[in-house]
């Protein structure tokens, strides 16, 4: 008799989803949403989306689900977890999304110690609206709106999120991790696990950043879009845990 | 029902909101709405509820829209500028169809204008300034112990149309002590209990995952947010019919009729027994609701009225219903101060009595 090796998780909805290919978007969606199934919590769960190209992630991850308005899933999520403290509440969120308009509310809600999980997925660019500069664009990087590259003369430094997080007391775990090898989607794997084991524990804010792809606003191939990511994103943003509940290790 | 309290309006309000249900309120400090934040603080914690100071009054919203699609009953409240940032969120609650009820204690604008008491956010109540096809139900109470009864109130009605409420008051009503008396508690409804209540809200769908729940805006495609819109405008139009409030004094046998909502229908109706005094019979219309606007009301006018005032704390922004409502049936005057000043009674028993001698009454 045959024995399954690999199956789908019932975490995820089995629809076709609008990412394109190459995105890792798929691959951080079903690492939360395949945890949340091991961990016997997927109807146990509120998830908060963002604006964006997973601003239909309600579609694809079997939990319940609200939209929320570009940047306010954190404090959308402080709101959810107070009428539900005893479920697992989680915002997901890029860079667009979190690092620019919703800057307030993600340092706020880390602030606060909020027993949330952030997942932020760090792709250095405006993915659905095509193309343009972000907070975490790299310096020389080509968007839309800095066509020659970021200009630092004109449009400032790119922002490091994790370590920005890591300096403030509510925040009690906080990782990057990257899409771009079976050997650090691994690792990724085992960070959704430990933010969403540390919200069990109700010891405060946890947040994974995904350091991902995008290769249709980058211009680069799936494959070419992971050496990019290896060789210009990970120099700039460096994968590890940045802060853990037994003590900083970075 | 309590003994009549003393009590100040925006502590009276707050107390409301508890009574009525309310777990949950976010808030930002903002002048003349203060006492709101500092007395949901001290009271929520102790009595099963929660309370989050925001870090701005987007946050606010936005923390309402979280805990409104949970399924709690929320309270938020600001003052004008305040306000002005949460309607980014109006529209979004609107459009999911989350409960909430909102307070707005205003004060003179534009811009950071003052915190003296003023009713120009009349538009941005009634007209709405957030994105896109919505409607609030708008009540403007005109005492204390009206907007504790419509606050309380809001927390029943909100979740009944699944839609937020919004309260017009001013920093007069939010800053006076009244006596009130103060409606029943309404018990806490336990979050494992919601689904029962609001089959809807994002609680976590437990071990049946076809009660997988949504709560969204977006409708990429224009069919369908087209229907979707319809069926909002479907459920306005039932409730506009239910909600429609107004008070009149003896409209149907009036000279003048001054139609004045909150604060300034107060000192209306003062102004009417000074006129009374000078032979002037005046007749009081006041909007209880300012969306949906009792146009009707205007019907009764008898034609022997020689002209009907507008007599509003704004450059007149209510007149436009009042035109609706008059139907080109009476000329209409304005009577206004803005800016954060108030007419005394006198005042406007005199601008009364000198606009009724002018149009030959």
């Amino acid at each position: 008799m045959l024995q399954p090796v690999f199956e789908y998780t019932k975490g995820m909805n089995r629809v076709v989803t609008n990412f394109c290919p190459g995105c890792t978007h798929g691959l951080s969606h079903r690492l939360i949403t395949e945890t949340l199934d091991e961990m016997g919590m997927l109807g146990k769960t509120i998830g908060c989306g963002p604006i964006g190209c997973a601003v239909m992630a309600h579609k694809f991850m079997n939990v319940d689900m609200c939209e929320c308005a570009h940047g306010r899933a954190p404090a959308v999520a402080s709101g959810v977890k107070r009428v539900h403290p005893d479920n697992l509440v989680f915002t997901y969120q890029g860079d667009g999304d979190l690092a620019s308009i919703g800057t307030a509310e993600i340092i706020h809600a880390a602030a606060r110690g909020e027993n949330i999980t952030t997942f932020f997925v760090n792709n250095a660019i405006y993915g659905m609206t095509g193309g343009q500069m972000t907070p975490t664009t790299l310096v020389g990087q080509k968007a839309t709106t800095a066509q020659a590259g970021r200009i630092t003369d004109l449009a400032g430094f790119p922002m490091r999120v994790s370590e920005l997080i890591s300096t403030l007391d509510g925040a009690v775990y906080v990782e990057r991790v990257a899409l771009n090898s079976p050997g650090n989607v691994n690792k990724a794997k085992k960070a959704v696990q430990k933010a969403f084991d540390v919200q069990q524990k109700k010891l405060g804010f946890s947040f994974v950043e995904f350091v991902s792809t995008c290769p249709t606003n980058w211009g680069l191939s799936p494959i070419a879009a992971m050496d990019f990511l290896k060789e210009q994103m990970l120099p700039f943003y460096p994968l590890g845990v940045f802060k853990s509940p037994e003590g900083e290790t970075k | 029902m309590s003994k009549k309290v003393l009590m100040k309006g925006n502590e009276a309000f707050s107390e409301a909101a508890i009574r009525g249900g309310c777990r949950y309120y976010f808030g930002y400090p903002i002048t003349p709405q203060n006492e709101v934040p500092e007395y949901m603080s001290r009271e929520l914690p102790k009595r099963g509820g929660y309370f989050i100071q925001a870090e701005s009054e987007i946050s606010a919203v936005n923390m309402a829209y979280g805990a409104g699609a949970a399924g709690g009953r929320v309270f938020i409240t600001s003052s004008s500028p305040g306000i002005a940032l949460m309607q980014e969120g109006f529209s979004f609650l609107c459009s999911a169809e989350v409960p909430t009820v909102i307070l707005n204690v205003a004060r003179g604008g534009p811009g950071i204008g003052t915190i003296q008491p003023s009713q120009a956010d009349y538009f941005q109540a009634t007209r709405g300034g957030g994105n896109g096809d919505y409607m609030i139900p708008v009540f403007a109470p005109s005492s204390i112990q009206e907007g504790v009864d419509l606050v309380y109130e809001a927390m029943e009605l909100s979740d009944k149309w699944q839609n937020p409420i919004y309260i017009l008051t001013d920093g007069i009503l939010g800053q006076m002590m009244e006596p009130v008396v103060l409606p029943d508690q309404v018990p806490f409804v336990d979050s494992k209990d919601i689904r029962k209540h609001k089959p809807w809200a994002i609680t976590g769908y437990g071990d049946d995952d076809s009660k997988k729940n949504v709560v969204k805006s977006l409708r990429l495609a224009a069919e369908e947010l087209e229907k979707h819109i319809q069926s909002l405008f479907a459920k306005y139009e039932k409730a506009e019919k239910e909600l429609v409030r107004v008070e009149t004094i003896d409209i149907e046998d009036a000279d003048v009729v001054i139609v004045a909502f909150g604060t300034m229908a107060r000192i209306a109706k003062e102004a009417i027994e000074l006129l009374a005094e000078q032979n002037i019979k005046a007749g009081l219309l006041r909007p209880i609701s300012l969306r949906p606007f009792p146009y009707e009301a205007f019907n009764k006018i008898s034609n022997r009225t020689k002209v009907i005032i507008s007599a509003e704390l704004s450059m007149g922004q209510m007149m436009q219903d009042v035109k609706l409502g008059v139907n080109n049936r009476f000329p209409i005057k304005l009577l206004n101060r803005t800016g954060g000043m108030i007419p005394t009674p006198l005042e406007i028993a005199e601008r009364t009595k000198k606009i009724f001698e002018e149009i030959g009454g």
